[in-house]
């Protein structure tokens, strides 16, 4: 008895046995990994910078320091009054307003533990300042000292500035770390490619012969390389959001607020990492087509 | 249908291995090329079906100068001319059915058309039982068969055949090229090449007869006692 005609299309070329097969998947997992890890840094990096940008652009921080020979100077509360006076006197200062003990004793919990709230430890007294317009910081300092002594003017600009271009390096150095990966991943398709064209010369001049367009050829590779590198970047994927997770988990454990929680990552960041592997796959498919193209060029 | 003037072939910088080949093949012919192993019977039909650009002269395929004819353009032509290989050149790890499917396929075909073409096609060579069996497990002749209706399946303007019945018996042989003749009556141009003189002898069909890489033609009368 006859048996029922296929319905499962089998593709011409039998790539699935190939051995590179195997290493294509394992290298694009690999590689999905790596470049997701790049771009999780990146996007932390980023997500730092503009939470402390945002908290921290448009202000100024006093800091009146408790002095070792209170007997010779106004007591902390005085000075902290002067300051504010020099302060709200000031052109170009919106607002001035004296940090709570509890406040301080909260920023300075991470280096100080819960230790930081204890009220026999010599706290400074902190004053946070908006501005809302230029303020000349040299002048304003210089009058703060002599108002206060022990008083110092912090400036977030500056250090703003060197947190950016930090920043900006940081970025860079992932966009060059995503490169170089997409730069590999390509060289090895090529090679995956070329090796699967040489291996079945026969096949592929065959069907040449038989009337197959080079883009019928490149799409039976462009079809096996995508399963493949769709199933390596999916595995590189998860092992990427495992390791993220656990250094989640470790940041979570110092309690210490200074790194952006990943579970808490908005969308677009979540979708830039979940987009890896399909990047990859895209450049894949791109790279075999192009590579069986260049190659059956030179067939008659 | 198939013009050649003052061909020659050379491979690399070898001697010419076919000389001032010159032919014409009218639509609808059934010719029988003969000659001695090495005489270039392959290396003319691999010039017939495209494989191969002559190294001088003049090839005209359906009524087009193949020197002038774009790369882009060939896929096309070459879907119009069915082949079966001396060694079959069936694909191991595909059915019957997905071997003869393979032209269909190329050409955009609707994948119900395929089966069901394919399917009826097996049939009509008397392989319908076997559409899901792959070549290894086919005798010589059905795998023969197998070449033959993927040769034939798109329907080709010209069919060239190399040793077609190299592999097989007479009464084989001879089943094969009744077929061929089959498909001849109905307008496609056929040629077969083979050495098989008793196999020829029986049929009245001109000859293309290879010698030294020289060719002559003979008409069908003169083809049955050559």
């Amino acid at each position: 008895m006859a048996l029922p005609p296929l319905t499962r299309r089998n593709s011409d070329l039998p790539l699935a046995k190939d051995p590179t097969s195997r290493f294509l998947m394992g290298l694009t997992a690999l590689m999905v990994y790596l470049a997701a890890l790049a771009l999780a840094g990146a996007l932390l990096v980023s997500d730092m910078t503009s939470r402390w940008d945002s908290g921290l652009a448009g202000g100024l921080t006093v800091q009146i320091m408790p002095l070792p020979d209170s007997a010779q100077a106004d007591p902390l509360e005085e000075r902290t009054e002067a300051a504010l006076t020099v302060l709200r006197s000031t052109p170009g200062i919106a607002t001035a307003s004296v940090l709570s003990s509890g406040d301080v004793g909260r920023l300075l919990e991470p280096w100080l533990g819960k230790e930081a709230a204890d009220p026999l430890l010599p706290m400074p007294r902190l004053i946070d300042v908006m501005t809302n317009g230029p303020v000349d910081t040299a002048a304003l300092s210089s009058r703060l000292t002599s108002a206060a002594p022990g008083a110092t003017l912090d400036d977030h600009a500056v250090w703003l500035a060197d947190l950016r271009r930090f920043a900006g390096a940081m970025h860079l150095a992932a966009l060059g770390i995503v490169a170089l990966i997409g730069g590999a991943g390509v060289m090895a398709v090529i090679f995956a490619v070329r090796s699967g064209l040489a291996i079945h010369r026969h096949v592929v001049e065959l069907l040449h012969l038989m009337g197959a367009t080079d883009r019928y050829v490149a799409r039976q590779f462009e079809s096996h390389v995508i399963g493949l590198t769709l199933r390596g970047g999916l595995t590189g994927l998860l092992l990427a959001a495992g390791t993220l997770g656990g250094i989640g988990h470790a940041a979570a454990g110092l309690h210490a607020s200074l790194l952006p929680d990943l579970a808490t990552s908005p969308w677009w960041a979540v979708a830039a990492l979940a987009a890896v592997p399909l990047a990859a796959c895209l450049l894949a498919a791109l790279t075999a087509r192009w590579t069986v193209l260049r190659t059956l060029e030179s067939m008659p | 249908m198939i013009r050649f003037e003052n061909v020659g072939l050379r491979y690399g910088t070898g001697p010419e291995v076919l000389r001032d080949i010159s032919f014409t093949l009218p639509p609808g012919s059934f010719h029988f090329m003969t000659g001695a192993s090495g005489a270039g019977k392959s290396s003319l039909l691999k010039l017939m079906y495209l494989a191969l650009r002559p190294s001088r002269g003049l090839v005209t395929l359906f009524g087009k100068d193949m020197a002038r004819v774009k790369r882009t353009d060939l896929p096309a032509l070459r879907r119009q001319i069915g082949v079966v290989f001396q060694d079959f050149a069936l694909l191991d790890h595909l059915s019957a059915l997905d071997n003869v499917a393979l032209p269909l396929r190329m050409g955009g075909a609707r994948e119900s058309d395929v089966v069901e073409h394919c399917t009826e096609i097996l049939r009509w060579v008397g392989l319908g039982n076997h559409l899901n069996s792959l070549p290894s497990t086919l005798s010589g002749g059905q795998q023969q068969r197998v070449a033959i209706a993927r040769a034939v399946i798109n329907r080709p303007r010209l069919l060239l055949a190399d040793e077609p019945t190299g592999n097989v018996d007479d009464g084989i042989g001879m089943r094969l090229l009744y077929l061929f003749e089959e498909l001849h009556k109905l307008g496609t141009t056929v040629v077969i090449a083979s050495h098989n003189e008793a196999l020829i002898r029986r049929f009245e069909h001109p000859r293309l007869m290879l010698e030294n890489g020289r060719l002559h033609v003979l008409p069908a009368h003169a083809s049955r006692w050559a």
